[in-house]
């Protein structure tokens, strides 16, 4: 699966051409510009002691003085006793769990608390090893619009799932998948020459996935923190205020 | 003052400490790194372009000295804390209002564990926008993600010790979603609970996975994280020199993540 990255695939209709001999030489050439590049003679060293350790002492101190200033200035919420009897409205989950909780809108908790974390952890731990995704040329290099097609296939696909199978739509899931794949279209115009869209040509499957991830992360998470009221209704932090 | 630091870094006391002189040559800066329990997971000397801030933005270390301030500050948290229903309580109020400087240690905690979660999260992100996730550092990755998990784990367990309502409900709520889990689901949620409600039996569990098994868990990790980045020829870098033709540098690095080999790149690095 992993094997021949289309991109090495000029490469090798070159070494074709040039018959075994030349293929030889392409090989070894690509050898040395090997050694040359990985190698780190030659590239400019620090001692550890005292270039790196002083950086790190910075960096820990600028840390320290904003943690105590936090602590100085705001109070460590705590609220009344723990009371089995009365349940707060809205029982908010602390921050780093509200795009969960948030999710439990739309789906049962076997679902949002249990499948969707556990696929995702999955996910994360294994990126590494999908080697066909990330290993992959530009995504539009050949055939950009049957790319295109299928790219917005698999987006609506996506989005027909979003729709459909929660409760009720889960837009902050569609949105962020929206946005993302218009970033990828936009990859695929003829636009060779700016660095933007070199970079957007440049990205990996792997990198719009996360992009995709993280988009959707915040906006759950900031939608559950400032944007959920009693019941958890739909607010306005402006007009209702903060729960 | 330089005749005292000179006797005292040439005394017998000093060198059974050290076993260096005062770190103001090569030799003695090398000595230094290498010989200290504390420092040698960084290598003597570092390639410059490894220690720029914005290829790492330190957030790993960062996030490490997060969790060195935590451990010290919950110590001096247990001092005060008994984990047993009414008293948990009690001595939150007590910090707020009886213990000097309860209030500031209480809010250092928490405020650190939260930059600490941001702090993680941020360095999984950075780590996987600069492609840092690819051959050799896949499992180191894989680590990760399991450092990410014991973190967020050991902010959990810490809600609950309060005993106030945010606590009792953030677990239950929490612990209904465990329950959830075919099969296993209410087995586990007995075992974390040590019974069918949230009571004393829950308190003193999660008290002892907050204090004791997760955190040893995490140091373990961190240990074996850092050894790693170590293993896998420090930090990632983009390929010397960036050779931008039409592809770019992403998907050039990419297409030779196989071809180089790790380990003896990597050798003049490690004995330097
Ligand atoms: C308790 C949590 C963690 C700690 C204390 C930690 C610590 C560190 C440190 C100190 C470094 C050296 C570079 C730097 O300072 O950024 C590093 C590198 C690395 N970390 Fe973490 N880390 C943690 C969590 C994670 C997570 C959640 C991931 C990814 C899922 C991860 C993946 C990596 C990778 C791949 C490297 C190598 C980066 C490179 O070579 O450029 N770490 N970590």
């Amino acid at each position: 699966m992993s094997e021949p990255t289309p991109e090495s695939a000029p490469e090798r209709g070159e070494e074709e051409s040039l018959g075994s001999v030349g293929a030889a030489r392409v090989v070894v050439e690509e050898h040395v510009s090997d050694c040359r590049t990985s190698d780190f003679v030659d590239e400019p060293m620090l001692m550890t002691f005292p270039h790196l350790l002083v950086r790190e002492c910075v960096a820990f101190l600028g840390l320290s003085i904003f943690l105590v200033v936090m602590s100085l200035c705001f109070d460590a919420p705590l609220e009344s006793i723990a009371d089995p009897t009365r349940t707060p409205n809205p029982a908010k989950a602390p921050w780093y769990f509200l795009g969960m909780q948030e999710l439990l809108q739309y789906y049962p908790p076997i679902v949002a608390g249990v499948l969707f974390p556990a696929l995702l952890i999955i996910a994360l731990a294994i990126i590494p090893y999908f080697r066909v995704n990330i290993e992959r040329p530009p995504l539009w290099k050949s055939a950009p619009w049957t790319q295109v097609a299928s790219l917005w296939g698999v987006v609506a696909g996506l989005s027909g799932v979003f729709y459909f199978t929660g409760s009720v739509p889960i837009w902050s899931l569609m949105v962020p998948l929206w946005a993302v794949g218009l970033a990828m279209t936009a990859g695929a115009l003829p636009w060779r020459r700016s660095r933007l869209g070199i970079w957007l040509q440049t990205r990996s499957l792997a990198f719009w996935i996360f992009a995709w991830f993280l988009l959707a992360a915040t906006t759950l998470t900031v939608i559950g923190l400032w944007f959920r009221g009693p019941g958890w209704r739909f607010t306005l932090p402006w007009y209702d205020g903060f729960y | 003052m330089r005749k005292i630091a000179t006797a005292l870094t040439r005394s017998r006391v000093w060198r059974s400490v050290f076993r260096h002189g005062f770190p103001d040559s090569n030799r003695n800066r090398s000595l230094a790194i290498f010989s200290s329990f504390f420092l040698h997971f960084h290598p003597v000397k570092v390639r410059v372009r490894a220690i720029a801030f914005t290829r790492t933005f330190y957030l790993g270390g960062l996030a490490l000295a997060c969790f060195f301030i935590l451990t010290v500050t919950g110590t001096f948290l247990m001092f005060y804390y008994h984990p047993i229903v009414p008293s948990a309580y009690n001595d939150m109020k007590d910090l707020q209002f009886v213990v000097s400087y309860g209030m500031f240690l209480r809010n250092l905690h928490r405020w650190t564990s939260r930059t600490m979660i941001a702090l993680v999260f941020v360095h999984m992100a950075w780590t996987f926008m600069r492609g840092a996730y690819r051959h050799p550092r896949e499992f180191n990755w894989t680590i990760g993600v399991g450092l990410l998990v014991i973190t967020v784990l050991l902010s959990y367990t810490g809600t609950l010790l309060p005993w106030d309502q945010l606590s009792y409900w953030a677990v239950a709520v929490g612990t209904n979603i465990v329950g959830a889990i075919p099969i296993i689901g209410a087995k586990v949620k007995l075992l974390l609970l040590g019974g069918h409600e949230i009571n004393d039996n829950a308190l003193l569990r999660f008290y002892v996975l907050h204090c004791v098994v997760l955190p040893l868990t995490l140091a373990f990790g961190v240990g074996l994280h850092l050894w790693r980045v170590r293993k896998d020829g420090g930090i990632h870098l983009p390929e010397l020199p960036p050779r931008r033709d039409d592809v770019g540098d992403e998907n050039y690095a990419s297409t030779r993540a196989d071809a180089g080999s790790p380990e003896s790149s990597d050798a003049p690095h490690e004995n330097a």
